[in-house]
């Protein structure tokens, strides 16, 4: 029993595994980029960070893509940035494909509408804390509906299927933070560095039982 | 609505927090660990330890102390000081910082800028200004703790450091620095006017409205301060509720 968070070479993910061994209890929490270790563990987090062609050429790279796949369809799976990108189809970051798990686009904060109230220019990337609009989801348990959670972003996730979302937050633009689908779940922003909200939405995966 | 940033600065030298003006008459503040998990329960948005040990053989502290503020404290946190080389980005990052501050390197040598960028994402790179002005709405990039003129102009140098690849930008006034006369706002506003990237103003923090002012006056994405918060005059949630009073959206 372990919680694998997948390495393919895109970024720190020493942050992610402090906070989850934080609240693993005796649970082990292992980095891997090998595939077996990956279909061995009971839950998946499959974080990102940079730039999505890069995020997939690595993953291909590596000869991941299948136990990506694999583990998405089965076990509780929680994406985490680019990790969220890339479940849906296309990103028009490089023009690239994604995994398409799920139907939708990957686009950019919209540049003529990145206007605030008061009628300052709003910067991309999105970077600080901003409020999360929830949808009914157990991996909510404990956080109120509007808590602030840690973002750093310019691109954000477009499913065409309204019933995958499950999270939303405002920036210039109304835009889906987090889906979810039976044993998935995704977020835009990063739980790691979210404080006491971030470390509870992480203890609500590790003993996470999606029906099903 | 995003909330703008209060960022409590540690300056941390031999493993311990220290602050002085000018780095002379340096006062001890504590343990830099202890006092990055009490600014997180006060609700700090970021830590940022900025490195000022003199000597290189004392640099590995800093990696031990990150490596200990990582297994404890879930916000970002950012280190700076001493930044040569991509393999000090590097090992930076590995030791659990989540953005390093790049300030007297990306001068000296602007291509470390678009290399560690390149390698580690602009998310994770900040560069920082220490900016002085020369005539009236003019300011240089100074290096050496305000003593050496570059001779480059803040605000260009900025947009400069933009393009090759930083998200962020941490602007330190040197002539506010230590002073306790609030930030230089007509600085803040030029440099945070001229770019895309998040700008954060730092230097002359002495009361809660220097923080305010910053984000409104300044047009800062994020303030920092050190002494204010260190010596126990305000906490990080008195800022944040002075702020949100004077009609600022902060996370509370």
């Amino acid at each position: 029993m372990s919680i694998a968070v997948i390495d393919y070479g895109m970024g720190n993910l020493r942050s992610v595994c402090q906070a989850l061994a934080h609240v693993a209890g005796d649970t082990p929490v292992v980095v891997t980029s090998d595939p077996e270790r990956v279909a061995a563990a009971e839950r998946v987090v499959f974080p990102g960070q940079g730039a999505m062609p890069d995020c997939m050429a690595e993953l291909e790279a590596r000869g991941l893509r299948q136990a990506v796949l694999d583990a998405a369809a089965r076990k509780p799976f929680l994406g985490i940035c680019i990790g969220l990108q890339m479940l849906f189809e296309h990103s028009e970051e490089g023009d690239v494909p994604g995994l398409g798990i799920f139907p939708g686009q990957v686009r950019r904060f919209p540049a003529a509408r990145m206007v605030a109230a008061d009628g300052s220019r709003l910067k991309v990337p999105h970077m600080g804390w901003n409020q999360v609009w929830q949808k009914p989801h157990p991996l909510w348990a404990g956080i109120g509906d509007g808590a602030r959670f840690y973002f750093v972003h310019s691109y954000c996730v477009h499913p065409e299927d309204p019933s995958l979302v499950t999270g939303t937050c405002e920036y210039g633009v109304p835009f889906t933070c987090a889906v979810g689908r039976a044993n998935i779940f995704a977020v835009q922003f990063h739980p790691e560095k979210s404080a006491r909200d971030g470390l509870q939405l992480l203890k609500n995966f590790v003993s996470w039982q999606p029906a099903g | 609505m995003l909330a703008k940033r209060i960022i409590p600065c540690l300056d941390v030298t031999a493993g311990r927090v220290v602050k002085g003006t000018n780095f002379v008459g340096l006062r001890d503040a504590g343990d830099p660990v202890e006092i990055a998990r009490r600014y997180d329960d006060q609700g700090a948005d970021e830590v940022t330890f900025l490195d000022i040990t003199a000597s290189s053989d004392q640099r590995d502290i800093i990696l031990h102390i990150i490596e200990d503020c990582a297994r404890q404290v879930f916000i970002p946190l950012t280190v700076g000081g001493g930044v040569r080389k991509v393999e000090d980005v590097r090992r930076l990052l590995n030791a659990g910082a989540d953005k390093v501050s790049i300030n007297t390197a990306a001068v000296t040598n602007p291509d470390l800028v678009a290399e560690a960028s390149a390698k580690v994402g602009s998310q994770c790179i900040v560069v920082a200004i220490d900016a002085k002005q020369v005539a009236p709405g003019r300011w240089h990039v100074f290096t050496h703790g305000g003593r050496n003129d570059t001779g480059l102009d803040a605000v260009e140098w900025a947009r400069k450091v933009e393009s090759l690849g930083a998200g962020e930008i941490l602007l330190t006034s040197m002539d506010r620095d230590g002073t306790k006369n609030g930030f230089d706002l007509a600085l803040t506003r030029a440099v945070a006017d001229a770019v895309q990237v998040p700008v954060i103003a730092s230097g002359g923090v002495g009361n809660l409205d220097h923080l305010a002012d910053g984000v409104s006056l300044g047009r800062a994405d994020a303030v920092l301060a050190a002494s204010i918060f260190h010596f126990g005059e305000y906490t990080v949630r008195q800022a944040k509720e002075h702020m949100a009073a004077r009609g600022i959206e902060v996370r509370l």
